[in-house]
């Protein structure tokens, strides 16, 4: 049983034209959230490659969030019909692979919805806090 | 035993070379032992009546071998492909990898071929050789004074035992009569997987994945990984590695490859029949098949030329990534 | 290994209250590749600017990391201050510890320990930057615009006006669309012909539109600035530049039996023809499916008769090739067939007719000279009965109809039953409804004329079947008000059939590689911010074949596009944007994959002869992708197993890097 408070790493990759700005917004409005989420900036969630996820992974995060403009108003026309169908796949995958699939989330994120960022990433962060750190995936050269 | 017979094969090889349909023949030639059939290219009828083999060992899929062999030749090349591997010669045409014009197809009809690891599980080591006569293989060992008898059903392929479909999806002739897509139970192991628990299901993928030697035949073998350069030899894809430094990167690899050929991968089977170390990679693949299945509507690769897969598609009410668990947990 | 120079922003105390900014820099100057590092109250001030510069030459930088406020905030003003330092404006990275660190986080500690590590990471980055430069390419100063209708008209009048050449395609032997067919219009019931045909003049006049009426597009290649376009200009038997309209061959034609398309078919023309009286161009047509000479060599009569001989029966198809910088689609709509809904005996009566039709049926220059009789008898009708609604907003039987609202039945229909209680006030004229919508300027008030001092009699209900016996129309209906099932003796049935897109707009998408919806309506840009264009560079949309509109709608967003036209014709040049896909050819397959999720068609395929390390050639099919359609989302990199593709600016290495400096 882990006593201490285990503080997860989370990477956050964020679509430049909604959910970056929508973090940006959460900023402006003062909205906190815990500094463990860390944003990496995308044009567009459909940029995301798996492996991007399962280098976060390797690496040590704890927790891999992807946010993109809502369905139907992607800057790109279709990139997050994309994003949602490869990322549904590599959820799924990484769940029957026996990771927990609390460490993966998916979550639309428009440039108005400053509130829904923080509020996504604080309820995130918690949820991974409780799994623990993640040693399923876990490249342990890295450490 | 097959239906159709050795010699049948080799007289339709043998006649269309003689009438210069075909330049050359790209068929399974025997080995040392009777279970050790390897693909090749047969360039005269001399050759083909010396090494070709048709027998139940014959599972290699062909139509991979077409990428290069097809470019090469004068005229055509004549291919004998099983229903399973009409499948992956139709996505392989989907993505242009060789020139439909180039081939000659024969279909050969498939009563589903024996894993050479089943039979040396019942007749164990020092097998010599195996006659196959009405669907009992005898099995001649170093060991045993007279030959065992082992039914063909009980040491079939697992590929086999959940042979999808004996129909042939694409051919220039047909020999012998045509099956049928089949119901099939390919994905009960899956299902089995999904209803453990997560701590179950890692342990199981932790002990199978931990055996990998980073041999990397199931790459080499799969048709669907045609990359002129493969993403785990590119030192600047930034996830190079040639061998697995621990466990991580030995899922890192096999999820890697199983996403990568995700909407493209036909189920050959090709990638567990050649894996060493007896991984059933199969069980990643068809993973993905079958979250498509549910999530986006039935599909099956290489059905037809030209498909869209599902990964290059979409619909604006495709399932939510969050929901696919939560649909998951509501049915249990 | 690049010489980095970090500068580190306070931003007054926005962002120095919570992050210990000298730690900040203090900590980056021991990353890889730095090899100078500040902090500064105001980098984007000009001293701050001026800071960076001299720090660019002084220590000979090649990339420049901003640890600032959100790259959507200064972004431009550093790539520009580094442009002016003599650096590639795209080796600077900023790392945002003020939106997203110092004013999220309360601590000073906490704070600090992120804005370093966001720092590392965009230093990480910036060490694997190149230099890129925005590609150009040039601009053909021609439009092109396909469908004569009125959206197609305006925006070629809008565009000519501007001064650019444009030319327009039109199937039909004659421009004018769907709007020459009305009679009035709402909702100040001015003649459809009084304001549309003035435009049609204006357009045969106009010194820089070309008309290629009775053509089609039968091909389309290029890009943004550099269509190449073949026209097919289907023969009209007659020539068009000798004709002069005179009609003396339309009369003299002994086929008179044609079903005549323009009033619907409620008439008949002759095999030669023209339209209608205000046709442009004004010539004749011969319709080959119907002409003895065409078809048998029998007759003649019309070459005889034509003084000017323009009659030519050996012409052929003609096809020709232009260049065009825009291309708009202005394909308009269609009603669409009422052969799915027996239940309102359209098939079985004449006199249920769609609400075209009855334009047809009043206008003037219409079948029956603007008289409104009815189709079988010619007699006048007494009871009217409208349905609205027919195929629209259909989301129960879509195979049927369209899930969509037709937008314009509500108002047409108020205005025929308005104008049939004007003209014939001895008539008695039913509405069936389920909404009545009445969104637009003076749309409201217009239907409650139509209500309060026409006395139309509107039901809100369906009508559940409509049954010919004798000479009446027994129609079915509930009114859902009263609650009651109604049943009415009508003479005439209009109805208000939905609207679909144009058959020709599917298979233009597909030239185009613009994107449709599953209506086949043209998919704009953004539907809020950019509802004109389409995806795909350079191709605009202009009318109903984008959605369904009403005239003015049509005209304001023909005029909106053509605005965007002009606004790309009068550039020289496109400057692209240079963080865009790129294909390496030695390592694609040729999968196609790529090319199926772009959304712009900037994703081509050619078979390349490669020389091989062992000095034999290879021919490979290889993706390549042209940097001025390109929009740089990356979904095609993400699609390529072989990582054959990447996307400059956010590379994969890149983000990878990003990645790992998060996760040390």
């Amino acid at each position: 049983m882990q006593m201490k408070e285990h503080k997860p790493l989370i990477v956050a990759f964020c679509c430049n034209w909604c959910s970056y700005a929508g973090a940006d917004l959460a900023g402006n409005n003062r909205l906190n959230y815990p500094a463990e989420v860390k944003v990496i900036r995308v044009p567009c969630s459909c940029r995301v490659n798996p492996m991007f996820v399962l280098r976060a992974f390797q690496r040590g995060a704890d927790g891999v969030i992807i946010c993109g403009c809502h369905p139907g108003d992607c800057h790109y026309v279709s990139g997050n019909y994309y994003t949602r169908r490869r990322m549904a796949m590599l959820f799924s995958m990484l769940d029957y692979l026996g990771i927990e699939k609390e460490r993966t989330r998916i979550e639309w994120v428009s440039a108005a919805e400053g509130a829904k960022f923080a509020a996504t990433m604080n309820d995130f962060v918690e949820t991974v806090a409780k799994l623990g750190e993640n040693k399923r995936l876990e490249d342990l050269r890295c450490k | 035993m097959q239906v159709i017979t050795r010699e049948q094969l080799i007289e339709k090889a043998v006649s269309l070379l003689a009438a210069n349909t075909v330049s050359c023949v790209l068929g399974w030639s025997r080995g040392e032992f009777d279970y050790d059939v390897s693909p090749a290219v047969f360039r005269s009828e001399e050759e083909v009546r010396r090494n070709f083999v048709w027998n139940d060992f014959c599972g290699a899929n062909m139509s991979k071998y077409l990428i290069s062999k097809a470019s090469g030749v004068d005229g055509k090349i004549l291919v004998f492909l099983k229903p399973c591997d009409t499948y992956s010669f139709n996505q392989l045409l989907t993505e242009h990898k060789f020139d439909r014009e180039k081939v000659y197809v024969v279909a050969v009809p498939c009563d589903g071929m024996a894993d050479f690891r089943l039979i040396k599980k019942v007749c164990g080591e020092g097998i010599i050789s195996i006659d196959s006569e009405d669907a009992i293989l005898k099995v001649k060992t170093l060991y045993s004074d007279s030959p065992i008898s082992v039914p063909l059903t009980d040491v079939l392929a697992e590929r086999c035992k959940n042979c999808k479909s004996k129909k042939h999806v694409a051919y220039d002739e047909l020999l012998g009569e045509d099956g049928n897509v089949l119901e099939s139970g390919r994905f009960d192991e899956v299902k089995k997987l999904e209803a453990m628990t997560a701590e179950e299901r890692f342990e199981f993928w932790q002990n199978e994945l931990s055996r990998c030697i980073r041999c990397n035949a199931c790459r080499d073998v799969c048709p669907a990984c045609t990359c002129e350069k493969c993403v785990f030899n590119n030192p600047s894809s930034g996830v190079e590695n040639k061998a697995a430094a621990n466990s991580f990167e030995e899922k890192l690899f096999h999820i890697i490859r199983a996403f990568h050929v995700a909407g493209r991968c036909t189920d050959c089977g090709e990638c567990s029949r050649v894996c060493p170390q007896n991984i059933p990679l199969h069980l990643l693949n068809r993973k993905f098949i079958k979250d498509i299945n549910e999530f986006y509507g039935e599909y099956q690769a290489g059905e037809e030329i030209g498909l869209r897969a599902p990964l290059t598609d979409y619909t604006t009410e495709d399932i939510e990534p969050c929901e696919i668990f939560h649909r998951r947990d509501t049915d249990a | 290994m690049q010489r980095i120079g970090v500068f580190v922003c306070w931003c007054g105390s926005n962002i120095a209250g919570t992050v210990d900014v000298k730690a900040v820099a203090e900590a980056l100057k021991n990353e890889p590749g730095v090899v100078f590092s500040t902090n500064y109250q105001y980098m984007c001030s000009q001293a701050g600017q001026d800071m960076i510069k001299a720090a660019i030459a002084g220590h000979k930088l090649g990339g420049i990391v901003v640890c600032s406020c959100s790259p959507r905030m200064h972004e431009a003003t550093f790539r520009k201050t580094a442009s002016q330092a003599g650096i590639n404006p795209y080796m600077v990275e900023i790392a945002n510890i003020r939106e997203q660190c110092s004013w999220v986080h309360k601590d000073m500690a906490t704070g600090t320990e992120k804005a370093i590590i966001l720092g590392k990471a965009a230093v990480a980055k910036v060490n694997l930057n190149t230099p890129l430069t925005p590609g150009e390419s040039p601009v053909t100063k021609r439009a092109l615009v396909i469908g004569g209708g009125i959206a197609g008209i305006q925006t070629a009048l809008d565009i000519a006006d501007a001064g650019f050449p444009v030319d327009i395609v039109e199937t039909k032997p004659t421009i004018g669309g769907k709007m020459a067919q009305l009679d009035k219009t709402f909702p100040t019931l001015d003649c459809a012909a009084c304001i549309l045909t003035p435009k049609m003049v204006e357009v045969a006049q106009h010194e820089n539109i070309r008309i290629f009426s009775y053509s089609e597009v039968s091909e389309i290649k290029g890009f943004v600035g550099n269509f190449d376009v073949t026209i097919k200009r289907k023969a009209r038997y007659v020539k068009e530049d000798i004709c002069t309209g005179c009609g003396a061959c339309v009369e003299k034609c002994p086929m008179k039996k044609i079903p005549n398309e323009f009033n619907l078919g409620m008439d008949n023309r002759s095999a030669v023809y023209i339209p209608f009286a205000q046709a442009v161009p004004k010539v004749a047509t011969i319709d080959p499916n119907a002409c003895n000479m065409l078809k048998n060599g029998r007759c003649g009569i019309c070459a005889k008769v034509c003084t000017a001989g323009a009659i030519d029966y050996t012409q052929k198809d003609e096809y020709i090739e232009e260049k065009y910088g825009a291309i708009v689609a202005a394909t308009g709509f269609n009603p669409i067939s009422m052969d799915k809904f027996d239940e309102f005996a359209y098939s079985q009566s004449k006199d249920v007719i769609t609400s075209l039709e009855f334009e047809r049926l009043t206008n003037a220059a219409g079948p029956t000279a603007g008289k409104l009789l009815r189709p079988s008898d010619g007699k006048h009708p007494h009871t009217i009965v409208f349905v609205q609604c027919v195929g629209s907003r259909c989301s129960a039987c879509t195979e049927k109809g369209k899930e969509y609202c037709s937008k314009i039945c509500c108002m047409y229909t108020a205005k025929h039953a308005m104008l049939t209680r004007d003209k014939y006030p001895d008539t008695e004229v039913y509405v069936f409804y389920i909404d009545v919508r009445t969104p637009g300027k003076n749309f409201d008030e217009f239907y409650r004329r139509a209500v309060e001092e026409y006395g139309v009699n509107y039901i809100k209900g369906m009508v559940g079947k409509v049954t010919p016996e004798g000479s009446k129309l027994k129609v079915q209906a509930s009114d859902l008000i009263a609650n009651k099932q109604l049943h009415i003796d009508a003479d005439l049935v209009v109805l208000a059939a939905a609207i679909e897109p144009d058959k020709s707009a599917r298979p233009l998408a597909t030239m185009l590689t613009a994107s449709m919806d599953t209506n086949d309506f043209f998919t704009e840009a953004h539907p809020k911010l950019r509802p004109v264009e389409s995806p795909t560079a350079g191709v605009f949309l202009s009318g109903t074949c984008q959605g369904p509109k009403d005239i003015p709608e049509t005209v304001s967003q023909a005029g909106a596009a053509a605005s965007k036209v002009i606004g790309l014709l009068a550039k020289d040049k496109l400057t692209g944007n240079p963080c865009i896909a790129k294909s390496d050819e030695w390592m694609c397959n040729g999968c196609s994959s790529c090319g199926k999720v772009c959304a712009y068609g900037a994703i081509t395929y050619e078979e390349k002869e490669f020389r091989l390390p062992d000095r034999t050639t290879k021919i490979r099919r290889v993706a390549s992708v042209n940097p001025a359609v390109c929009q740089g989302c990356g979904a095609c990199t993400v699609t390529c197993p072989s990582g054959a593709m990447d996307l400059n600016g956010f590379t994969t290495t890149q983000i990878m890097a990003e990645v790992d400096a998060i996760c040390k």
